[in-house]
């Protein structure tokens, strides 16, 4: 096989962006209703693929943050605790419904303002999120089902605060399981990703849901801590880096408020001997990839025995070649932008620290476009088990490969990490899969696969990457006392 | 002349003097001295750390049925040495009455959670109807090294209490007892070692908490700690050290001396629940029903 067909190109295909409706200026969602930010401050939102600024984004303020709060807490004691809990289902179920039939918008918004491929938010991050609210509407009038022997109560309010990597799905997963178990919501997104979860307040504006049962108020971190240091919380769930993981967990220590954390994770990806090599490859592309690494399980730690590493790294440079990498609008494309040029830098950062330490890069070789933010995708061989790159979570499309010989030590290798968050095996053999499936310590394993998703699900880490699990019945256990 | 016992820790398996060679002296309730009680000091927590560490692989992957056998034979031991586990209470000033109580409690106690050694993952487990051709599902692990503050108002059944459900669920344990009531904490020792429990699975230090337990909450190798009826301030800088590699930190202010102190959410908390998803091959036109 020749080592490259890159003289084949795809004609462009670009999703259309007729049919959607962006306001020039978006405002706070409190109380059902669009409310201006306090200090009237506002902040740009820019599509990370052209740097083109979409909208205009309301900067809440610590009063506009007690005004959620309060309306959260109102409609909690006044509504939505006293609701039927079939009610509270169907009002969920509506939303699943609303979000479904404005898919189409909802996943070229999502790629706009956050830099992904089309491809996966209309594939993945838009269905998995409607879904999600589906999955979570029917447990409402089944929690006493769920946790038999056990008086279960919902919690109150729940301050809850998500990432720029999937933008709406994060939003999702925190508001579905709070609703159904009875708790009402102050949600905040990522300041570079506000759009998708604005587009939601307007859909559960659309639904008829009560006043102030979903709040959605933007901004920065200065928002984000009024949320998590207001006294009228009972909860916090949290998604993101695990340094900020642990200033909230500081914060939030000497107060009755509950806490979740999803934080970040260095995923070991293994690759062992009697794998299907083809398959695998097509794994550790998934893994590390996906999303342009943005991912906070990405398979970024590969391990490959040490028998077939030559094959498997020339087979993935191979593959390498094939992804497009550009404009997250074309149907073609495998890899979009970087979400924010904040996080480009971060990403080349820690490629210099690799190139410095002395491991070998491979880069893809494809025309990035001039302007936006972009990275190739890049692979280091040679890597030390104790170099920064293979220890700290980088969270762009940056692998970093390791042989092993025995079991024994890839297992050691694989869980010498603070993280736990997830693990990838890829073997042909069963028991070999068991074997270490439970002996890896992480919350996700993929056998033979990788990056898959569902809400029905359970999906959390071990250790420093956080407690509590979002998905399935395991995850109604954070939103109940 | 009585002898007056010296009591040692106990650590891997093994019954040292604490590394630092401090003692303090315990009194009965009419202030006689009755033992010299190791005043165990951090070098001994770290020690103590890396036995549990070391154990730890092993008794996680101890089958369920086995981990049941050996938290049985503990309290088939207990049962054999109540007598010394009645003086000693008795000596450190309980009635003979509640004394008697306590350690059937104790006993009653280590059997119920023997039992549950192979009926816990089934309950807290589940298979997740994905929607996709995979098998999903999720069941318990044990968190992994435990740090126990024993409950420091009782003898015996506060640490029994809260160090069984910790085992049953397949963690290793660092214990701290009761600094003032430490005489049954080392006798429980030296039944565990008798017990078949393997060494390094639970490891029992006397001394100051103030001085142990910062050591114990800050340690990075120490994934979850166990803290039973603590003021505001002492959970609350226990909390804070725990911080920095994200400790479970469970506080339960719960009377052990109650029947109902005791269940499956005592379990559940030093467990962490993994997901694993598995593809099932889709080939071929056949469908169940042919």
């Amino acid at each position: 096989m020749t080592e490259s067909n890159n003289n084949w190109e795809y004609a462009p295909s670009l999703e259309g962006t007729s049919h959607i409706q962006l306001k020039e200026k978006y405002d706070l969602f409190i109380d059902g209703k669009w409310v201006k930010p306090s200090n009237n401050r506002y902040f740009d939102t820019i599509n990370p693929s052209n740097e083109e600024k979409l909208a205009e984004i309301a900067w809440a303020s610590d009063a506009d943050v007690d005004l959620a709060v309060k309306a959260a807490r109102k409609a909690y004691v006044e509504v939505w605790s006293k609701m039927k809990a079939s009610e509270r289902a169907k009002y969920i179920f509506r939303i699943a419904r609303l979000m479904q039939e404005h898919a189409r918008e909802l996943a070229v918004i999502e790629t706009l303002d956050g830099g992904k491929p089309i491809r996966e938010s209309r594939d993945i991050d838009v269905p998995l999120a409607c879904n999600h609210f589906f999955y979570y509407a029917g447990w409402a009038d089944k929690l006493q089902d769920a946790f038999p022997n056990r008086m279960i109560q919902s919690l109150g309010v729940a301050g809850q605060i998500i990432p720029w990597n999937f933008p709406l799905l994060m939003a999702a997963w925190k508001i579905a399981p709070a609703l159904a178990a009875g708790n009402t919501v102050v949600l905040k997104p990522a300041e570079t990703t506000s759009l998708t979860a604005l587009k939601l307040a307007e859909i559960i504006e659309q639904s008829g849901l009560p006043a102030g049962v979903v709040n959605i108020i933007t901004g920065h971190g200065d928002t984000g801590a009024a949320i998590v240091n207001h006294p009228d919380i009972d909860k916090i769930a949290f998604t993101g880096s695990t340094a900020v993981g642990k200033l909230i967990q500081k914060s939030v220590i000497v107060t009755a408020k509950r806490v979740s954390l999803e934080l970040g994770g260095k995923s070991a990806n293994i690759i062992l001997e009697d794998a299907p090599i083809d398959q695998a490859v097509e794994g550790i592309v998934n893994g590390i990839f996906f999303n342009q690494g943005h991912v906070c399980c990405a398979g970024s730690r590969l391990y490959v025995q040490e028998s077939i590493a030559e094959e498997v790294v020339r087979k993935l440079k191979q593959r390498m070649q094939s992804l497009y990498v550009g404009n997250p609008l074309d149907k073609n494309t495998d890899v979009g932008a970087i979400n924010s040029k904040e996080q480009l830098s971060t990403i080349e950062k820690y490629i210099n620290i690799g190139i410095n330490e002395g491991a070998d890069m491979f880069q893809v070789e494809c025309e990035i476009p001039s302007k936006g933010f972009y990275c190739r995708p890049t692979i280091f061989t040679n890597v030390a088990q104790s170099s920064v790159i293979s220890q700290e979570e980088i969270f762009g499309p940056v692998l970093t490969i390791q042989t092993f010989r025995t079991i024994d030590e890839v297992i050691q290798k694989a869980n010498n990490s603070p993280y736990g968050l997830a693990a990838g095996v890829w073997t042909d053999k069963g028991s070999r899969i068991f074997n270490l499936t439970s002996k890896l310590r992480a919350g996700v394993i993929w056998a033979n696969t990788y990056n898959k998703f569902d809400p029905a699900s359970p999906f959390g880490g071990y250790k420093e990457s956080g407690f509590g699990r979002e998905g399935g019945l395991h995850g109604l256990e954070a939103y109940l006392k | 002349m009585n002898i007056l016992k010296t009591y040692k820790i106990y650590i891997n398996g093994q019954f040292p003097r604490t590394e630092s060679g401090r003692t303090y002296v315990v009194n009965d309730a009419e202030g006689n001295p009755i033992a010299n009680v190791c005043q165990s000091s951090k070098k001994d927590i770290r020690n103590a750390v890396q036995a549990a560490r070391k154990a730890f692989g092993s008794w996680s992957e101890r089958s369920a049925f086995n981990r049941g056998q050996i938290l049985y034979r503990i309290a088939e031991m207990l049962e054999g040495r109540k007598a010394q586990f009645l003086e000693e209470l008795t000596q450190q000033g309980q009635s003979l009455e509640t004394a008697k109580d306590e350690i059937q409690l104790c006993i009653d106690r280590i059997v119920y959670y023997a039992g549950w050694c192979d009926k816990y993952q089934q309950i807290l487990s589940s298979v997740n109807p994905v929607n996709s051709s995979h098998f999903n599902f999720s069941m318990a692990e044990p968190t992994g090294v435990v740090g126990i503050l024993a409950e420091q108002s009782t003898g015996l059944i506060g640490f029994v209490s809260q160090l069984m459900p910790v085992i049953a669920g397949g963690n290793s344990v660092v214990l701290i007892a009761s600094e003032q009531l430490p005489l049954c904490a080392i006798t429980f020792a030296e039944v565990l070692e008798t017990s078949d429990l393997p060494a390094g699975v639970v490891n029992i230090l006397t001394g100051s908490a103030d001085e142990m337990l910062p050591t114990l909450a800050e340690h990075m190798d120490v994934n979850a700690l166990f803290l039973s009826n603590v003021d505001a301030e002492m959970e609350k800088n226990t909390q804070l050290s725990a911080i920095d590699n994200l400790k479970r930190v469970i506080v339960k202010n719960d009377d052990w001396t109650k029947e109902d102190a005791q269940g499956i959410s005592y379990i559940s908390s030093f467990q962490e629940i993994k997901t694993t998803w598995h593809p099932i091959e889709q080939i071929g036109g056949a469908t169940s029903s042919y």
